[in-house]
């Protein structure tokens, strides 16, 4: 059975932290490309370009691509392998040396009433998931406050249908407006229960901006949503436009008789998730 | 258009919503806790560490600075988070703030009335902005983090005008 080495978690978590903060995903560059073919507006070109820009220069200088270097959220799928350690204890190690050694920002306070910065940006939140391989995949987020602040959970009732499900969506994403840094990349969960709904959505967003839902339902889900999100003329930053989705990712999970959780998180263009196999 | 500080408000009478500018001059950084303990100075009647009359105050907490640099990555937080702070500051003379995202209706009402421009940067390409920050100093409330209260420098930070003196706004299209 492989053994995984602190050492290596607490090293790989740091590269995760630093190339997440620095370095773009090549393929939101080529949609921003792509969508900015259809923008007409100038302001809102504007804006596509600074996004453009701010990629080359951040990777380019090794500066944080946002302020907001984010909370880390980490996402294990632990195969069967052996770890001998506090891996909780080793995530938020890896997490205090990058964002101390490498100049990040520190967005976590202690307690949401008595606000004391830890001054490491730890805790991470962590998920775990066991899977039946022979390694340990890490999958690293680093997520902002302005976009998770305008996410919503939603407990529909059971006989709500398809349609229900687009409104409220289309309801938080026009909510959330400019105020979440559209362009956006739009996370649904729909199933589980309360909590279960909140993680599918944000599960959705760490998947590859350019797939599509292996589920019939879910994926046309994603086709209808993503084009009715861009028909309403939030654009980039809210100044108009038809660029408001990058993308929507929809991941769905049985549920009880009596329920129907539907979760949004908003990911804003600044989509900043790394991952690695030990 | 080229626009430089003390923004007096006759600079402001040409401004309106959409308008891409550049900024040169002097502006305050100060998010939500330091706004908490601003207003807390003024209620309290005491001394301010700025002047408020004619400033521009950014809603931004930049990433440390790296040792020779000048600024770390610096671009905005949303705006509305300050809604509820905002007016005694623009009865103390304030010219502008700079954030990002849609601001209540009261605070454009707010904005019409004491004549003062609101604009946004662009959230999310805060290395970006970084280039056109030349100069940076600690003004108040270090045990903030990032979240002091620093004096920048700026030369053509690029802004746009979202809330003009007329009340007219950039988000509704
Ligand atoms: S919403 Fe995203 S891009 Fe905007 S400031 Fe927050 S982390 Fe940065």
């Amino acid at each position: 059975m492989k053994k995984i080495k602190r050492a290596d978690l607490i090293e790989s978590i740091k590269n995760l932290c630093k190339e997440a903060n620095y370095y773009l995903d090549k393929n939101i560059l080529k949609k921003i490309e792509e969508l900015k073919e259809k923008e007409d507006k100038a302001i809102s070109l504007e804006v596509l370009k600074q996004i453009e820009e701010n990629a080359l220069i951040a990777e380019k200088k090794n500066l944080p691509l946002c302020q907001d270097t984010g909370t880390v959220v980490v996402f294990l799928e632990i195969g069967n392998i052996l770890i001998d350690f506090n891996i909780e204890e080793a995530i938020n190690k890896g997490v205090s040396l990058a964002y101390n050694e490498n100049y990040f920002r520190k967005s976590i306070v202690n307690h949401p009433l008595e606000r004391t910065n830890t001054l490491d940006n730890t805790p991470a939140i962590i998920h775990t998931k066991f899977t039946n391989t022979n390694c340990l995949k890490i999958k690293l987020a680093l997520k902002g406050g302005g976009s998770e602040n305008m996410s919503k959970i939603k407990m529909l009732t059971p006989t709500a249908g398809y349609e229900q499900v687009k409104n409220f969506v289309l309801a938080v994403v026009k909510e959330a407006g400019g105020k979440a840094c559209p362009p956006f990349i739009i996370g649904v969960g729909i199933g589980g229960n309360f909590e279960k709904s909140a993680l599918l959505a944000k599960e959705s967003l760490l998947r590859d901006i350019k797939d599509s839902s292996e589920i019939a339902i879910d994926k046309k889900l994603e086709t209808e949503l993503f084009a009715e999100i861009n028909k309403l003329n939030i654009g980039p930053m809210g100044f108009g436009g038809q660029t408001t989705a990058l993308a929507v990712k929809v991941n769905s999970y049985p549920c009880h008789i009596a329920s129907f959780p539907v979760a949004v998180n908003i990911q804003c263009h600044c989509a900043r998730h790394k991952e690695i196999i030990l | 258009m080229i626009l430089s500080t003390p923004l007096t408000k006759e600079k402001l009478i040409n401004l309106k919503a959409g308008d891409l500018v550049y900024l040169s001059g002097t502006i305050y950084t100060m998010r939500d806790q330091a706004h908490k303990k601003i207003i807390a100075l003024i209620n309290k009647n005491q001394p301010l560490p700025f002047d408020i009359e004619n400033s521009v105050i950014y809603y931004v907490g930049p990433t440390p600075t790296k040792p020779g640099e000048i600024i770390g990555s610096c671009g905005p937080t949303s705006s509305y988070r300050m809604d509820s702070f905002i007016e005694p500051l623009l009865q103390l003379g304030l010219s502008a703030t700079i954030g990002k995202g849609e601001r209540s209706l009261k605070v454009i009402e707010l904005l019409k009335k004491h004549k003062t421009v609101h604009f946004s940067a662009v959230g999310g390409v805060a290395a970006y902005l970084n280039q056109f920050v030349i100069d940076s100093e600690l003004v108040a409330f270090k045990e903030l983090q990032s979240e002091s209260i620093k004096k920048l420098i700026v030369k053509n930070f690029p802004l746009f005008v979202t809330y003009d003196i007329y009340g007219n706004d950039i988000f509704k299209k």
